[in-house]
């Protein structure tokens, strides 16, 4: 009876999420918004609880941490981190302060208690990377010059992650101190280990790994990923970041394939994730924190086009491409919801910080595409602008100079003699 | 394996792959977007935006190889010939992968063609196709032919060792 009721409740669940994906997909939305709705939907305060399986949900939302961590870390080689840590840290940096101002200030605001200061303002610090990658692949600026500074901003985001993540969650544990700075500091010998044995070992890691047998390269790795999340995770460091680093230690052909093969379960456990922090959100908190999430939404769109261009403009990019550059970095999605829930499934009292976080990712979600799209337009209309602007000031330089011209090469007019 | 007179530029796509651009002599930029997964993407970068493509073509792999060989991926064979009459110490030579050989299911790259005889693979011929500069990565097949360049004797030894 106990196991009936635990699959129809499941099997509802993933049914729907896959319902609302294929709406998704006709809309040309990405799916992430629906399925916090459904969790929303479901769940306390919900139409329909789910007492039966929300353990099941629960430790199946942990998976799809690892999974998406995972996953991510695969995307990127060890050297493609490294180069562009290299070029691009500058505009990292002022990405950090000027995007993690906002959400930093909102939760001084609401009076919350430090930790949950600091998970709010990742919140809004982090871009979306799956979603902005899709949209620049439907919007065809794969090609596009600006295009390379957006990745980087995206990659460096990712290696900001590896840091924060475990200060986050030593600051969300509560440990004292010296605690936390010591789990701080193995996660950073860690991630140089990891960037060190990728760089050199990468080949030999990869080829002990590595297996034409598809099933067995999924349980190796998907196990491999398992085992040092939960080592990483009784290390006070975040099990995110083990994920994490063993996706940056694979590389390669290994990484291809281990990819191709665990996507599928990385959108089903990915799903449930999101599923879960719906479910662990009170809809009742959302109208009034609905007006604070258009707020920061709005603000934080303005910042993020403002870090976007004036990196494209150290690249040396044209105003067209700034332009695009800035809009293609406002979508918000899978990381911030794995920020606010590590920060709500920790003891911190925040009242809002769920409600806050779900609203701001659903208008970002489906509104930073939007702004993607209406980039190209934008930039046209900027690019213009800055040129007729170069057209005037090149005319009034030209003026100047007929003036200095006809008054003679002395500067001075000669009076005229009347005779 | 570019021309001198071509100024390609290579900016690698972190997630996605590589691009290869370069500006012809009408003054038109023109580039590929190599995906990790093997498809390509054609662009033709905007004369009004220099930094925008006006034209994304979207390629599978095969597609893209197709394409190549119309580009002249075909006449490599003939200017390979031509190149060893300009350089009387490097020759050109094929060596087949017979089926049941070692080597038929490892790699390119497994060969170790470079480092153990000097000669460099510069094309794989498989079914009457040519894949140029083959990816370290490319898995070998009984039946292809291996085009290499290098000294008579590092060649010689190349076939030796693929053979044995």
């Amino acid at each position: 009876m106990e196991t009936g009721v635990l699959l129809i409740e499941l099997g509802t669940v993933v049914l729907a999420l896959g319902l609302l994906g294929r709406l998704a997909g006709r809309i040309g939305l990405s799916p992430i918004p629906f399925y916090l709705l459904a969790g929303l939907a479901f769940g306390q305060g919900g139409l329909i609880p789910l007492a039966a399986s929300e353990e099941f949900i629960g430790t199946g939302a942990e998976i799809g941490v690892v999974l998406l961590l995972l996953l991510l870390g695969l995307e990127y080689s060890a050297s493609e981190l490294t180069t562009n840590l290299r070029q691009q840290a500058p505009a990292g940096v002022v990405n950090i302060v000027v995007n993690g101002a906002p959400g930093a200030v909102i939760g001084l605001i609401l009076g919350w208690p430090i930790p949950a200061v600091v998970a709010m303002a990742g919140v809004t610090y982090a871009t979306s990377s799956g979603i902005t990658a899709k949209v620049l692949a439907d919007l065809g600026r794969l090609g596009n010059r600006e295009t390379p500074v957006v990745l980087s901003l995206l990659v460096l985001e990712d290696l900001s992650m590896a840091l924060y993540l475990p200060v986050l969650t030593a600051m969300l544990a509560g440990v004292s101190f010296a605690v936390g700075a010591v789990s701080v500091a193995i996660a950073l010998a860690a991630i140089t280990v990891a960037l060190v044995v990728a760089l050199r070992f990468g080949r030999a890691l990869g080829r002990f790994v590595f297996s034409e047998n598809q099933e067995v390269l999924l349980l190796i790795v998907f196990g491999l990923a398992l085992l040092v999340a939960g080592i990483a995770q009784s290390l006070q460091v975040s099990e995110a970041v083990g994920a994490f680093l063993v996706g940056i230690a694979l590389s390669g052909r290994v990484a291809d394939s281990a990819r191709a093969v665990l996507s599928p379960l990385r959108d089903l456990f990915a799903a449930v994730f999101f599923v879960f922090f719906g479910l662990r959100t009170d809809p009742a908190d959302i109208p009034t924190m609905l007006l604070p999430a258009i707020a920061l939404a709005v603000v934080t769109t303005l910042t993020k086009i403002g870090v976007g261009m004036w990196a494209a403009r150290r690249a040396k990019i044209g105003p067209a491409g700034q332009v695009r550059a800035g809009t293609a970095i406002v979508s918000r999605g899978e990381f911030n919801i794995v920020i606010a829930g590590l920060a709500t499934g920790s003891g911190i009292v925040a009242p809002g910080l769920a409600a806050l976080a779900a609203s701001y990712v659903l208008i970002l979600a489906v509104a930073g595409p939007l702004v993607a799209r209406a980039g190209d337009p934008l930039g046209r209309r900027f690019a213009a602008r800055i040129s007729r602007r170069n057209e005037r000031r090149a005319r009034r330089i030209a003026e100047r100079q007929v003036a200095v011209d006809s008054v003679g090469a002395d500067g001075f007019e000669p009076p005229t003699a009347r005779v | 394996m570019y021309d001198d007179d071509v100024d390609v530029i290579e900016t690698k796509l972190p997630g996605i792959g590589v691009r290869h651009d370069f500006l012809t002599d009408g003054g038109r930029r023109v580039g590929v977007v190599s995906h990790r997964n093997g498809s390509r993407d054609l662009v033709v970068f905007s004369k009004d935006d220099p930094d925008s493509c006006s034209q994304v073509l979207q390629m599978s792999a095969t597609e893209a190889d197709a394409l190549a060989q119309f580009l002249g991926s075909g006449r490599i064979v003939e200017k390979l010939a031509s190149l060893s009459e300009q350089i009387s110490s490097l020759a050109t030579g094929k060596v087949r992968i017979a089926h049941g050989s070692r080597y038929d299911g490892l790699t390119v790259g497994a060969t170790r063609a470079r480092t153990r005889t000097g000669a460099t693979i510069v094309a794989l011929m498989r079914d009457k196709d040519v894949i140029p500069s083959p990816n370290p990565e490319k898995v070998l097949r009984g039946g292809d032919t291996l085009v290499v360049v290098g000294t008579p004797d590092g060649i010689e030894n190349l076939r030796q060792i693929i053979d044995d």
